[in-house]
């Protein structure tokens, strides 16, 4: 029935995706489910390909130089300086000109640029929720490692949302901006040829978050001696130091820091022939069925609800078990299952798809990626900035007191709509059949078309998907 | 361009994580009894190194144990004695001073329930108040409020909603209505847009629609008392150069300060809550000079904040600042300290009995620690915070042996913290 598969397409775009963009309900109602299976089999869909953008050892490279000319100038400056009490003088004659945002700033503007263009382009947006959902799972925060945190996503992560779910921990494990934000790329191994030069030893931050958040989860039975074996184990795992000028930036298994030996984690012992040790425990981890009910409980209640029904998260977790971890297969099967479908719409969306949804929705032309990461920062969802290892929190409740704040900008979108569409229009074009009534009658009664945005915007049926 | 962008807005600071969560309600029988108790909870996230913070000087296997990373009496920045066993890190001179007037109290060799490492259901152990993590939708915080006879509204005549702050941490979650503010920076929605919207939400969505209905009284609140006019941005002075954790100190000083002169006032809220993060130090933890330091030093900056905030209140009121575990007794391969167990709590405010550290020293030989790493924790931080709320809220008993903190009854509420 054609009414359902709009109902089906607009379900398919707010829940799946980051809702409509123009008439994108009707365009996708032909065959909701066909069209979101059509994008996993775009291999390549999530890359960024964009020769503007710094890879990791490139941005740290620059950084460094641009940190050592900075460091110049600021000495030749105050080298040149009269002696005081013509400080007056001094302070009258030519001002430096505003340099604008600093390099590390100025790279993490490009990348979220990068990021809220594929977001705002995409048709349906479901591979660049997947880009979201991996990269909040496997977080690192801007805060510590801000010129490469965009890198990290497009390097670590992108590559591998249709991909192997080993090869995605191996991406990003052993990526400069994870071994920098949890301290592995200074743990040395006690007994290694660093650690018994120098007063120096391990570090098992690392260890524990990719033990408790990015494989098994937590209070799945590994131990202390687990996470301490295992911090041993990627000891040398690190970067070359930025000053290099060919490597600086760049991973590199460091077999001076490693410790040396035999390590048991989690029953199992791994021979100690370097790097290859850590891979091999990664590997295992990977495929331990306590990691396939963490990844399939988190996608589930990422996607679906709150309380993910129980036999949506099964067929997940049985998908990542036969299909030996593949992401590609475990977005089908969400995409495939029924309860995926038929569960209520409470979930609020998070500010970051609410915003992206928002500006879909109206087409507010976003030239720039500042008033969006201004926003992101209002709304507690700062980019690449979460508060902790852990990343964003995925329920409703982390965000129903954002719920002002999200007034304010829906205010907004509509004072600086230029030419609003008219109101009955917007109201169908961004929710079609899941507009309540309710919600149709107080945009159309609105007092103002700026107000009928706002409305809109704010509608339970917007904000929940 | 007009926006610093290397500096956040007090607006960005204060929503990153040191929202203020606040509850409108007088305590009816602490108001019986002719007071008008003010209670402050501050949660460290990061998990705070307690050892760094209130150090055992008198204890002969601590310098062994930490070495030159060992504060001590004699060491470049002095620790502040607290008696003949105890110094206190010297970045944190207010809580000294508030100790020697009898108005702080330091609990060491503390733990909540919780024995394992991770950060996440550590907090989750802190914040819901149960034995175990996971799975809680509200907080002990909340469940004292709830529990609380109620002599009544602060602002009766006050709207019924408006307050602003993203994400609500779980120590407040719950039935009892709490709501958040921050300084708004953009110009208002219309009181019309917003109670169209509400008339749609009551329609359509009754979650939504109680969560802008209690967002009114703190707005009220914060007009009335002038709190919600924007911050201009002050240039800094020729050639001044931003002190070393500038940032941090003001942040914490402005979260703690808002909070202050929101719990202070006659008309306001009695109870709140409010969190800093950035206690992980797991790489230079920098316990004198850096980055520990700073933390502490900004803290410090906080609780004196909440003093001059408050006025004439701080003499009814408890600051109870807590963190979800300690730190390693040894310092790490990188200057710094792993997830440990027992730390310390501080408490700060008029209505302590204090000028006293409370703790049952467990030592720091090999055989002392716990699973020979951590502090091992010989008191249980339920008993103090059952203790404040008994006597500082006068929560009944009953409700925080069943309630507040679930299958607790064998945890004694600490006695003689108050009075």
């Amino acid at each position: 029935m054609a009414t359902d598969n709009q109902h089906d397409a607009a379900l398919a775009l707010h829940r799946f995706g980051f809702g409509p963009r123009g008439d994108g309900i009707t365009r996708l109602a032909t065959d909701p489910r066909g069209a979101l299976l059509a994008e996993l089999d775009r291999p390549d869909g999530a890359l960024i390909d964009d020769a503007d953008l710094l890879d990791t050892g490139e941005a740290a490279r620059a950084v460094f130089d641009f940190r050592q000319e900075r460091k110049a100038v600021r000495f030749a400056q105050r080298a040149a300086q009269p002696p005081a009490g013509n400080a007056n003088e001094a302070a009258n004659g030519d001002k430096p000109r505003n340099p604008g945002p600093a390099l590390p700033q100025q790279i993490y503007l490009a990348e979220a640029k990068a990021r809220f263009e594929r977001a705002l382009e995409a048709e349906t947006g479901l591979l660049e929720r997947l880009v979201w959902f991996w990269s909040n799972h496997f977080c690192v925060s801007a805060d510590k490692v801000r010129p490469y945190a965009g890198a990290f996503e497009r390097e670590a992560i992108r590559p591998h949302v249709l991909g192997r779910f080993s090869d995605m921990l191996l991406a990003v494990e052993s990526h400069p901006a994870m071994l920098v934000y949890l301290d592995n790329a200074r743990s040395i191994g006690p007994e290694s040829v660093a650690g018994r030069n120098q007063q120096k030893g391990l570090n098992e931050n690392l260890a524990r978050e990719i033990m408790e958040l990015h494989t098994l989860g937590v209070r799945s039975g590994y131990s202390q001696a687990d996470v301490t074996n295992f911090a041993k184990v990627i000891t040398g795992w690190t970067m070359f130091p930025p000053r290099n000028p060919e490597r600086g930036g760049e991973f590199t298994f460091n077999p001076r820091m490693h410790q040396p030996g035999v390590q048991t984690v989690a029953g199992r012992s791994y021979a100690g022939t370097g790097f290859d040790q850590g891979a091999a425990v990664l590997h295992d981890l990977a495929r331990s069925p306590a990691t396939a009910t963490h990844i399939a409980t988190k996608f589930a209640r990422h996607f679906v609800a709150d309380e993910p029904p129980p036999k949506l998260v099964e067929a997940l977790e049985t998908s990542f078990l036969r299909s030996d971890g593949s992401l590609k297969a475990l977005a089908r099967t969400l995409i495939e299952a029924p309860e995926a479908w038929s569960a209520p719409r409470s979930k609020l969306k998070s500010p970051g798809e609410w915003l992206i949804s928002a500006t879909r929705a109206t087409g507010v032309a976003v030239p720039d990626a500042r008033p969006i990461i201004g926003a992101l920062n209002m709304l507690g969802q700062p980019l690449w900035r979460p508060p902790a290892p852990k990343g964003f929190d995925d329920v409703s409740a982390a965000w129903l007191d954002g719920l002002a704040q999200r007034l304010e900008i829906a205010d907004q979108f509509g004072r600086r709509l230029n030419r609003p569409a008219d109101p009955k229009e917007l109201v169908e074009a961004a929710l079609g059949p899941l507009a309540a009534p309710e919600t149709r009658e107080a945009v159309a009664r609105a007092e103002s078309r700026p107000q009928a945005v706002a409305l809109l915007l704010m509608s339970a049926e917007f904000q929940r998907r | 361009m007009a926006i610093n962008l290397h500096a956040p807005s007090r607006r960005e600071l204060l929503l990153s994580s040191g929202v203020l969560f606040a509850w409108t309600c007088l305590p009816k029988l602490a108001r019986a009894e002719g007071r008008d108790p003010r209670l402050l909870v501050i949660v460290l996230r990061g998990a705070l190194d307690g050892l760094a913070a209130v150090a055992p000087v008198g204890d002969p296997a601590w310098k062994q144990l930490r070495g030159d990373k060992a504060l001590g009496l004699d060491s470049p920045s002095p620790a502040l004695p607290l008696d003949s066993f105890f110094a206190l890190n010297a970045a944190m001179p207010n809580l000294h001073r508030m100790y020697r007037a009898g108005q702080a109290t330091i609990v060491h060799a503390v733990a909540s329930p919780y024995r394992e490492r991770s950060h996440f259901d550590g907090q989750d152990v802190l914040e819901s108040g149960l034995m175990r993590p996971g799975s809680a939708d509200s907080g002990w915080l909340n469940r004292a409020l709830a529990g609380l006879d109620s002599a009544g509204r602060v602002n009766p005549n006050g709207r019924e909603a408006f307050a602003v702050g993203p994400v609500t941490p779980l120590v407040v979650r719950g039935a009892a209505p709490v709501m958040s503010w921050t300084p708004p920076h953009l110009p208002p929605p219309s009181d019309e847009t917003v109670m169209r919207l509400l008339d749609l939400y009551r329609h359509t969505d009754p979650v939504l629609a109680r969560v802008l209905e209690e967002r009114m009284d703190l707005a009220a609140i914060a007009h009335a008392g002038g709190m919600d006019r924007p911050e201009k941005p002050q240039a800094p002075a020729q050639g001044a150069r931003p002190l070393p954790g500038a940032a941090q100190r003001k942040y914490f000083a402005d979260s703690a300060g808002a909070a202050a002169s929101f719990l202070g006032r006659a008309d306001g809220p009695r109870i709140g809550a409010l969190s800093f993060d950035g206690w992980d130090t797991h790489q230079d933890e920098g316990v004198a000079d850096g980055r520990l330091a700073i933390l502490l030093g900004a803290l410090d900056g906080a609780l004196g904040a909440v003093e001059s905030g408050m006025g004439a209140a701080w003499k009814d009121t408890v600051v109870a600042v807590m963190t979800e575990f300690g730190r390693t007794a040894r310092i790490n391969g990188t200057a710094g300290t792993d997830h440990g167990t027992a730390t310390v709590a501080l408490l700060a405010g008029g209505a302590l009995k204090g000028g006293r550290i409370i703790a049952d020293w467990p030592g720091l030989r090999d055989g002392d620690l716990y699973q020979q790493r951590d502090l091992k924790p010989t008191t249980d931080l339920r008993a103090v915070l059952k203790g404040v709320l008994r006597d500082h809220l006068r929560a009944d008993e009953q409700a925080l042996a069943n309630v507040v903190f679930p299958d607790s009854a064998g945890v004694k509420p600490m006695a003689g913290l108050v009075g």
